[in-house]
């Protein structure tokens, strides 16, 4: 890794420099991080100190696999990431593309857009559960005009539905962002160079914009799992509590109710590694790509 | 411009407009609901147009607070809220101010190693870690304060990150010339370096600032004294204290309350936002 070709030199001020950051990274980081991989290959001992922590090697995590509820709740962040990812990204497509044919409205409509990212994921949570409410929710209300009974307190379809819908609508200016920023590098050129061949709106659309765009739809696609899995938090606990019937129990909110609610330190200990490893290998991801978008 | 095509442009503008106000409804709705008296919500469907009674539900919710399910005041949450999410931005920027000058302008052994740590926060989130930092914390006696709530947050690779890069795109020759003139490193630093990074400084605060303000996990375990609740977790206790239907009213107040601030931020300072949002990712 490159410095600059002159440097200064001091034996130990590189060093004071660092230390701020390296201390808190160690002491908020990377022990807790060693303690969660330790507590998940022991059993822990008994509050008393009767009967003192044993090693049991992986049983924590055959333990977890076998578990229906831990298996439950890795199909409902499988299903809730896609979900909110699908949406929020398809979503955002559609506005930047809308968004990049205007010319005088372009910023107009974009700070109508942006805004939705200040709002914190518990937030976006209230306010959909809301609109949703069961019995004074107005969403309730219209979808009984269509004959739909909407309850997200007894229904998981309809509780999976309602924590999608908040989680994605925060994101929506983040993409959003992003897209236009990614349809505005397109040169004008090549679609004119389409047009005058006689390709039409869509086919120009799905010949040449949408590939365009697929390295910033990767990127976007990682960006969005992330944060469905892990900033989601909020959403969940705001709004459904993992319920109805473990409906909406996504795996950042099960760590933290086995951890802190059940108290099942080593469970909740080979959870958090599992989800550690998952985010490494989805960084990893996001920086192969980057190293792969500098040649692009 | 292959896109002059009037009736396009009409159904883009129809798209658009219909987009916006699904986006602004969530919002609208909560401002409305904030307005109304609290009998509104017992019958029927939630009001759509507002009502008379907006003065008193934010004088009650700011002032106040709803004393029988033990919520304290908004005011003094929404003050607990603007310290944690400023300690969180000023010590952000500060550590990685000075490590990415470290990082860049020194060489030194184990320079790699040091770079690598940090880039490893980047992979651990707290909430994949949350019992044993929630351990850590409490061991060293930070539970309830103001340190408890933004030390552990302060590590950011992604600033680091943005710093290095930007540093190393300052010419040499700037470097060269302090110090034929006899500044020492972090003269340079204070008086050249920084001076220079003030936009980059800026797009990345507005960015941290919304990251401190919506905190919500970490707030949530670690304060125990109402003293020291911030406003986006104070919300859940609101919604869930007491086994009837929460009071609609207050609570809206609450949420805009709440949401405001780091909208306002957005709004206000949308170019260094787009300008933070798309260079942190990089």
């Amino acid at each position: 890794m490159q410095t600059k070709r002159m440097t200064f030199s001091s034996w130990w001020l590189p060093y004071a420099l660092l230390a701020p950051q390296v201390i808190v990274t160690v002491i908020f980081f990377i022990w807790p991080a060693s303690q969660a991989l330790f507590q998940s290959v022991y059993r822990q001992g008994d509050a008393f100190g009767i009967r003192p922590p044993t090693f049991i090697w992986f049983d924590n995590f055959k333990a977890l696999f076998a578990d229906s509820l831990y298996l439950n709740s890795l199909k409902v962040t499988f299903l809730f990431s896609v979900g909110t990812t699908l949406l929020s990204m398809g979503v955002a497509l559609l506005f930047a593309v809308m968004v990049n044919r205007m010319i005088r409205s372009r910023d107009a409509y974009t700070t109508f857009l942006v805004w939705p990212y200040a709002v914190a994921p518990a937030i976006a949570g209230v306010l959909w559960w809301f609109i949703f409410n069961p019995s004074i929710g107005i969403m309730p209300f219209v979808l009984q005009g269509f004959g739909y009974n909407w309850n997200h307190r007894s229904s998981g379809t309809d509780a999976m539905v309602l924590v999608i819908v908040a989680a994605a609508w925060k994101q929506i200016s983040y993409n959003f962002l992003f897209f236009l920023a990614g349809l505005q590098s397109i040169p004008q050129s090549l679609i004119e160079a389409a047009a005058i061949d006689g390709a039409s709106r869509m086919k120009r659309f799905w010949t040449i914009v949408f590939p365009l765009l697929s390295p910033i739809t990767f990127f976007l696609l990682v960006v969005n799992i992330v944060y469905a899995m892990f900033d989601t938090f909020g959403v969940i606990h705001a709004t459904t509590e993992g319920g109805p019937a473990q409906a909406t129990n996504i795996l950042v909110y099960k760590v933290y109710r086995d951890g802190f609610v059940n108290l099942n330190i080593g469970s909740s200990a080979a959870q958090s590694v599992i989800l550690m490893s998952i985010v490494v290998i989805l960084t990893v991801i996001q920086f192969r790509y980057i190293e792969r978008r500098v040649n692009y | 411009m292959v896109d002059n095509n009037r009736w396009g442009n009409f159904f883009a503008h129809l798209v658009l407009i219909l987009g916006v106000a699904i986006v602004v409804f969530p919002v609208y709705v909560a401002v409305v609901a904030s307005t109304h008296p609290p009998g509104t919500f017992v019958r029927g469907v939630m009001p759509l147009l507002p009502g008379p009674n907006a003065l008193e539900n934010y004088r009650t919710v700011i002032l106040e607070g709803r004393s029988r399910a033990g919520t304290p005041p908004i005011g003094g949450m929404l003050w607990n809220s603007f310290v944690m999410a400023m300690a969180i931005t000023i010590g952000k920027l500060s550590i990685s101010l000075l490590s990415a000058f470290a990082i860049v302008y020194f060489r030194f052994p184990f320079r790699i190693f040091f770079f690598w740590v940090i880039f490893l926060t980047l992979m651990l989130p707290v909430e994949v870690r949350i019992v044993p930092t929630f351990e850590v914390v409490a061991n060293l006696g930070m539970l309830n304060s103001f340190a408890g709530l933004s030390i552990p947050l302060i590590a950011s690779a992604t600033a680091t990150f943005l710093f290095r890069q930007f540093f190393m795109t300052v010419p040499e020759e700037l470097m060269e010339a302090a110090r034929v003139d006899g500044a020492g490193p972090m003269k340079f630093f204070k008086d050249i370096l920084l001076p220079l990074s003030i936009t980059n400084i800026a797009a990345l605060f507005v960015i941290m600032f919304i990251y401190g303000w919506n905190q919500y996990l970490w707030p949530l375990l670690i304060t125990t004294d109402p003293n020291y609740y911030t406003i986006v977790m104070g919300i859940q206790r609101m919604v869930t204290g007491g086994d009837s239907e929460p009071l609609w009213h207050l609570v809206m107040a609450t949420v805009v309350l709440a949401a405001l601030p780091p909208i306002l931020v957005i709004l206000f300072m949308q170019r260094l936002f787009v300008k933070g949002l798309t260079e942190t990712e990089k």
